[in-house]
């Protein structure tokens, strides 16, 4: 009995030191390794999770350095969200190495793979880097489909029921209000980028490849010649030839890619370079999975109109 | 060839109804009825699919199933490092100490590493290095450089590793030659834990104490002897207090080698982040039947990086480990003069080096490292002991995350000796598994 207070009075005294507070009827803590799939995450959580995102919005999610502070968030964490699709090949699993934490182990239910269950595009048929960086399980951009989105949402909806039972129905609920709300916003979209269907449009790098199938346009051509390679002079003089001969009239770049390079290729070509950040909160006013869209397909139907 | 097709894609159909059909339980049905939109959109997805390919099939473009990388059992990786370069000192290995450093004037392949990784089972993860290296000679030498299982289920925030691994003694000493940013190992490094680096066979129990900010508490037991315990039992200890090494048996518990680590992190802003440590290592050596040593090391990291990196750039990063080394030399007898007895002393050795890179823009590096290193007098008079500092600019390029090309050189004065220039070109590169990198 003296030796268990004497045990008690330690881990108390631990406890207070490690600045922890007591656990109160808290809500679920959600990490999610790209501010999209954080925003998915809020969605289907809704008041029932804490979400946090490991990488910026506004850098390249395949280079997040694996902060210490990330390790600490992965240990707290009930729920992991990753993109999968190796997309943080160089980064999360020294993490998860060391986060000691079951409740993220590969294949437990706080374990969402956003890739599971998506029909992946440009699933590579021999694997060779003399191609660039080549997801061996294909293209991992697929969260600005909004089928994909829905994919996702069920996913995560699935696994947050498993691991929090009491709030099924809630994750139930909001994954019904979320998919009502693609539906009718793809809608919207869909009507807005119509009259653009089959437009050839360039991008930096080949993260609109979803968004380009879904909304009907055509990728002529990347201005990285290869996935993860930097443009060359050679490569740059073929895109603005085949811009030329294509017509294409908006490059696409994300905020963390190369602006100069692209406003090089858009004055030979008379294209516009048009910012479409893809992760929510890059930019104001996009914290939400469908502002970000909204954004995106306001923009480029902007810039198409005004580029007839 | 379309009526195949269209066989192919019934069957599917079926397979997927018969998948939601399972009565395995009532979620089943509600799920299929959220997921009858997506299945008509996704529908509509196959079926234009499914045109696309006939027609390339039509265009006779053969299309291979794709092949898996993921789900294999084991992660294989293979390093392979080169160096070429000159150096005013000949003798470059007396210059060049570490063993993945540069040995002669020309070509040298220090490090060519199989890296083998994967969970064992729920329960373990298991690694291993394989290190082939070409001496001056021309000989082909073979280590295991490490080989040893991590758990993954371990209680209270605790992790256990056993088998043969680097001490994680400060910032650089666990990390692989590619990882490292110069070309050659810091000087302080190599003078307390000697030319391969401080690592043994043991055990290292580890602690994340449940603090807001990250904080890692460490303690590795090791065997003392060997050619990779610099400052405790290895033959090589000769070099280091000028005695016959005796031999010694391991006769209790503290003939072991103990490496107690704490480390703490926090992030400055969203965009900088610190991570500071001290460590120790404890354990006999070989200048007597009783004699021990001791090491203290304090490091420091910061790393600032653009809030809209490219690739990881640009940043700034800022690395320092200082090291203090206590070295009881018992009376001994030289061992390069049997008539000659050296007398007890303590051997006092101490040792810094800092280094500061800018990842310029996407792919270079650009870096200065200074290195300085001092020990006390003594009755041996240790070159390896002797006063040096050595300036270090180098570049890098890294045409991908797969290879890099650095050249160096190195500003090196040796007290004694005098003043030596050397230029060094690294090549590097990596096939199979991604080199995930720590912090």
């Amino acid at each position: 009995m003296h030796t268990f207070g004497i045990v008690k009075l330690a881990a108390a005294t631990l406890f207070a030191l490690s600045g922890v507070s007591a656990p109160v009827a808290k809500q679920l803590n959600v990490v999610a390794t790209t501010p999209d799939l954080a925003a998915l995450a809020r969605e289907i959580g809704g008041d029932a999770v804490a979400v946090t995102a490991l990488a910026k919005p506004t850098e390249d999610p395949h280079f997040v350095d694996p902060k210490p502070s990330h390790l600490v968030t992965l240990n707290r964490a009930d729920v992991l969200i990753e993109g999968g699709a190796e997309l943080e090949l160089g980064w999360l699993p020294p993490l998860l190495d060391n986060a000691r934490n079951q409740k993220i182990a590969a294949g437990a239910p706080g374990r969402i793979v956003a890739s599971q269950g998506i029909r992946m595009l440009e699933v590579p048929a021999t694997f060779d880097r003399s191609k660039g960086d080549v997801h061996s399980l294909g293209n991992p951009h697929f969260v600005l489909d909004p089928l994909d989105a829905k994919i996702i949402a069920g996913g995560i909806a699935d696994h947050l029921a498993q691991v929090d039972p009491a709030n099924a129905a809630a994750f139930r609920a909001n994954l019904k209000r979320f998919n009502a709300t693609v539906d009718q916003k793809l809608a919207e979209w869909q009507k807005l980028l119509e009259p653009y269907r089959g437009t050839k449009i360039v991008t930096y790098h080949k993260d609109f490849v979803y968004f380009a199938a879904r909304f009907n346009l055509e990728i002529v051509e990347e201005l990285e010649p290869k996935p993860g390679i930097a443009p060359s002079p050679a490569h740059l003089a073929k895109v603005i030839s085949t811009m030329q001969a294509t017509k294409a009239r908006v490059i696409l770049v994300q905020p963390y890619q190369n602006r100069k390079t692209a406003e090089t290729v858009a004055r030979q070509t008379g294209a516009t370079v048009l910012d479409m950040p893809q992760q929510p909160g890059a930019v104001p006013n996009t914290s939400t999975y469908f502002s970000v869209m909204d954004n995106l397909v306001r923009s480029l139907a902007g810039a198409l109109e005004a580029k007839p | 060839m379309r009526t195949l097709l269209t066989a192919v894609f019934v069957a599917l159909l079926g397979t997927t109804a018969a998948a939601a059909q399972q009565p395995d339980s009532s979620r089943a049905d509600s799920l299929r009825r959220a997921r009858q939109p997506r299945n008509l959109d996704s529908l509509a997805a196959v079926i234009r699919s499914l045109e696309a390919r006939i027609d390339s099939l039509a265009a006779g473009q053969p299309q291979a199933p794709p092949a898996r990388t993921s789900g294999a059992y084991m992660n294989i990786g293979f390093d392979g490092l080169a160096d070429f370069g000159w150096s005013s000192e000949a003798d470059v290995a007396a210059l060049q100490r570490g063993d993945h450093d540069p040995h002669v004037r020309g070509f040298t392949v220090p490090n060519a590493e199989l890296s083998l990784d994967g969970a064992v089972d729920p329960y373990f993860k298991g690694f291993a290095n394989l290190v082939y290296k070409i001496d001056p000679s021309g000989e082909t030498g073979v280590e295991l450089e490490e080989v040893y299982f991590l758990t993954t289920q371990l209680l209270g925030n605790l992790q256990l590793r056993g088998g043969q691994f680097f001490s994680e003694f400060g910032r650089q000493n666990p990390q692989h030659p590619h990882a490292w940013s110069f070309v050659d190992q810091p000087l302080v490094l190599n003078r307390m834990f000697g030319p391969e680096g401080l690592r043994s066979q043991g055990a290292r129990v580890s602690w994340l104490v449940p603090t807001k900010w990250y904080t890692e508490a460490m303690v590795g037991v090791f065997n003392s002897a060997g050619g990779t315990t610099s400052s405790f039992r290895s033959e090589e200890s000769a070099e280091i207090h000028g005695g016959i090494p005796v031999p010694r048996a391991v006769g209790g518990v503290g003939d072991l080698l103990f490496v107690p680590r704490l480390a703490s992190s926090i992030d400055l802003t969203s965009t900088q982040t610190l991570l500071f440590g001290a460590s120790a290592a404890f354990g006999p050596n070989n200048s007597g039947p009783d004699s021990k040593t001791q090491i203290y090391g304090a490091d420091l990291y910061w790393k600032w990086k653009s809030p809209r990196a490219a690739a990881g750039f640009p940043f700034v990063s800022w690395q320092t480990e200082a090291l203090f080394r206590r070295y009881d030399a018992a009376q001994r007898v030289s061992a390069d003069n049997p008539t000659v007895t050296l007398p007890a002393e303590q051997l006092r050795d101490r040792g810094v080096y800092s280094q500061l890179l800018w990842g310029i823009k996407p792919r270079i590096v650009a870096g200065l490292r200074g290195d300085y290193v001092s020990g006390s007098a003594a009755a041996f008079d240790a070159e390896l002991r002797a006063d040096r500092y050595r300036l270090s600019p180098n570049l890098t390029w890294y045409p991908t995350e797969f290879s890099k090309l650095r050249l160096q050189y190195n500003y090196d004065n040796r007290k004694g000796v005098g003043t030596d220039h050397s230029l060094w070109v690294q090549f590097e590169f990596i096939l199979g598994a991604h080199a995930a990198h720590k912090f």
